[in-house]
């Protein structure tokens, strides 16, 4: 296929909530999904302030937060289906924990405890891939696997910006394109890549557009807008299971955080820069909208911040009373089975008391 | 039963496990319709399909972490990376992800896959083509290193190496791939992983090898009988994890130990071999162990690298050395 060179942020709503695209989805007058898409948003973030704290008061590793992110994670995983399966990066909780990630796990694995990835909840999903943009080839062995077993599922793997820099990206997307897999490649193009903004990455203007080089479908979307963002994620994630190929879906937001807990943003970008973007907040966006077409109202929002708060506190407590694993856990699934050559090494971590 | 070289006899073990289980693929460069430089794939395209033996985009590095990817979504790929000169780029793969899969989600996702190259010097090929760094990969946790030297061992190990649930670097000779041939039974039956093969047994020195050095190691082994040296030859074939017990136990009768190998010498496998050999054979030992390698220089281009290679010579005399110790 050719795809065009035009990429335009698809967008429904501006920042302030008011409707820019005319009609709406049709998805979109469904009140029970708009009111789930916000919640999902709410929780993240009131965890993401409460990770923070966590690790300023050393009751937590270093941390990478999803503030301002949340609507392309949580827009994304809406529209996808149990048996799909969720590749993410580091910051993607909000998809995450629609798919039924517990905030416990996401703490637990911050917190240095493999256990974290042992998702109780989404048992195919991968755990957060750290080294940046590796995961995109798993993508393609999922997809790979799904299309040979006609099983009708999608993958959608998330990458960030600095992501699109590396040949495991292009290799990724290049190969999905040839083998025509149901994957959902999704850039959330937050503009930095640790201190390096997006013009030192790239002279690309757009990077949907590598799409173009790899032969796939690409989009750009206004990445705040939850509305636009779950209608692309629809549309890509429908085109991929129905045989008509992967999509790349660029998600056009803004790291309000630093990198992560260990990074100091103030060092290589201004005050005034992040500002600007706090009023394009996907979260404000969002209840704006509800609650100029009375969807939503200020009791009901005290509730929701009341509920989540009691939510992310039961989770923390279950975080921070999980014990500590024994020491020969780190043997215990190296493989399926010990080799009896590392019987003696596993016996003397557990007699080194 | 028929008589087959080592490549062929790896070619019956990726069609025969492509028979019995629909879940196993094979991916790679030039492995569908060409059936691979060194024909380890022939005919199994024609016989398994476009979608199970799949030529794939030039890349290394997308091809094991495709296999990752395949692996962990309960498919069971064999992937061949053409040449190991080539095989850097998916090493990110096989230490970010291959071998910590299991442990990182506490075995809720794991990585059957087996990633084969052909490896080794002594085939005059051109630049980046004859290296043998097996102890790169021996060197990370959580993976297996398997290395068949003969057309038995390649069936049978091979064989295991796909059943295995995880992941096996599984490299192949190339010098010794139409060396021999060997009645080999396609009969699906696998040889044990992380055991030693003792191929010869003696009672004056251990000689420890893998890959096509067995060859020289043997030949040193009958140079040495006609002197009237009898050499025990251990083939290690699962190099990581590795069975010293079978090591052992042979140094403990002979009190000697040379050990053999193409790659360079500082931190090749011989060295760990040496040093758990020295941690739980000490007083075994009658003389210090002594390594056959490699230099520690680049694989010099053809027209030196005999010079390079260990030879039966620099075996015998290693040997020597070892018995003439006080």
């Amino acid at each position: 296929m050719t795809a065009p060179f035009i990429f335009d942020p698809l967008q429904y709503l501006d920042p302030d909530g008011v409707v820019v695209s005319e009609p709406l989805p049709e998805w979109a007058n469904d009140v029970a999904t708009l009111i789930r898409l916000y919640r999902t948003m709410v929780e993240t973030r009131a965890f993401d302030a409460k990770a923070i704290a966590l690790q300023r008061t050393g009751q937590l590793g270093t941390y990478a937060s999803s503030l301002g992110q949340e609507a392309i994670g949580v827009a994304m995983a809406s529209a996808m289906t149990t048996d799909d399966v969720l590749l993410p990066t580091y910051r993607e909780y909000g998809a995450q924990f629609w798919r039924g990630t517990t905030m416990a796990e996401i703490l637990l694995y911050w917190g240095g405890d493999e256990r974290g990835s042992d998702y109780a909840g989404p048992r195919r999903d991968f755990p957060i891939s750290v080294p940046i943009a590796t995961h995109a080839c798993h993508a393609v062995g999922v997809a790979y696997a799904m299309k040979l077993r006609q099983q009708l599922q999608v993958a959608v793997c998330f990458v960030g910006d600095g992501a699109t820099s590396k040949g495991d990206f292009y290799e990724a997307i290049n190969a999905a394109g040839v083998w025509q897999l149901p994957v959902v490649f999704v850039v959330t193009n937050n503009q930095w890549a640790i201190s390096v903004p997006i013009s030192k990455q790239t002279a690309a203007e757009t990077l949907s557009q590598k799409a173009v080089a790899a032969g796939i479908a690409g989009r750009r979307v206004d990445g705040n807008d939850c509305i636009a963002m779950k209608q692309a994620a629809i549309d890509a994630i429908d085109n991929a299971r129905n045989g008509q190929g992967p999509t790349l879906v660029e998600a056009m937001t803004y790291r309000m955080s630093d990198h992560t807990t260990a990074d100091d943003a103030s060092r290589y970008r201004s005050a005034e820069e992040v500002d600007a973007h706090r009023l394009l907040d996907p979260i404000e966006r969002l209840r704006r909208y509800m609650e100029s077409r009375g969807l939503w109202v200020d009791a009901e929002e005290r509730e929701l911040r009341v509920e989540t708060a009691k939510r992310v506190e039961q989770q923390v407590k279950v975080y921070l009373d999980t014990p500590l694993p024994a020491p020969q856990a780190m043997f215990d699934h190296l493989y399926a089975t010990l080799p009896r050559a590392l019987d003696s090494q596993r016996q003397a971590v557990i007699e080194d008391e | 039963m028929s008589e087959v070289t080592l490549v062929e006899a790896v070619n019956m073990a990726l069609a025969r496990a492509m028979s019995v289980d629909e879940d196993v693929v094979v991916l790679g460069e030039d492995v569908g319709v060409n059936g691979g430089v060194f024909r380890a794939t022939a005919g199994l395209q024609e016989r398994f399909g476009e979608a199970r033996v799949i030529d794939t985009p030039l890349a290394e590095n997308l091809i094991a972490g495709t296999a990752v990817g395949m692996a962990a979504h309960g498919l069971k790929p064999i992937a061949e990376i053409q040449f190991m000169g080539f095989i850097y780029p998916a090493l990110d793969q096989l230490l970010s992800h291959a071998s910590r899969l299991r442990t990182r989600t506490r075995g809720r996702l794991t990585c059957p896959m087996v990633l084969r190259a052909p490896f080794g010097g002594g085939i005059h090929a051109p630049e980046h083509h004859s290296e043998s760094t097996e102890a790169l990969f021996a060197h990370i946790p959580g993976l297996r290193v398997v290395i068949p030297s003969s057309p038995a061992r390649a069936y049978g190990l091979l064989l295991a190496s796909i059943r295995d649930p995880d992941p096996v670097v599984f490299l192949e000779p190339k010098r010794i791939y139409r060396m021999v041939k060997q009645d080999v039974a396609d009969d699906g039956r696998a040889l044990p992983l992380d055991v030693c093969f003792v191929l010869r047994s003696g009672a004056d020195v251990t000689l420890v090898t893998w890959g096509a050095m067995i060859h020289e190691t043997i030949q040193a082994a009958d140079a040495l009988s006609s002197a009237g040296i009898s050499a025990e030859v251990i083939d290690i074939a699962t190099i990581k994890p590795l069975d010293i017990e079978t090591i052992l136990e042979s140094v403990e009768k002979t009190g000697r130990c040379v050990i053999v190998h193409e790659a360079a010498r500082s931190g090749g496998w011989g060295a760990e071999i040496s040093a758990q050999l020295m941690e739980r054979g000490l007083l075994s030992l009658l003389a210090p162990v002594q390594r056959v390698t490699g230099y520690d220089t680049v694989m010099p281009l053809f027209r030196l690298e005999d010079r390079y290679m260990p030879s039966v010579d620099r075996i015998v005399q290693a040997v020597h050395a070892t018995l003439e110790f006080e």
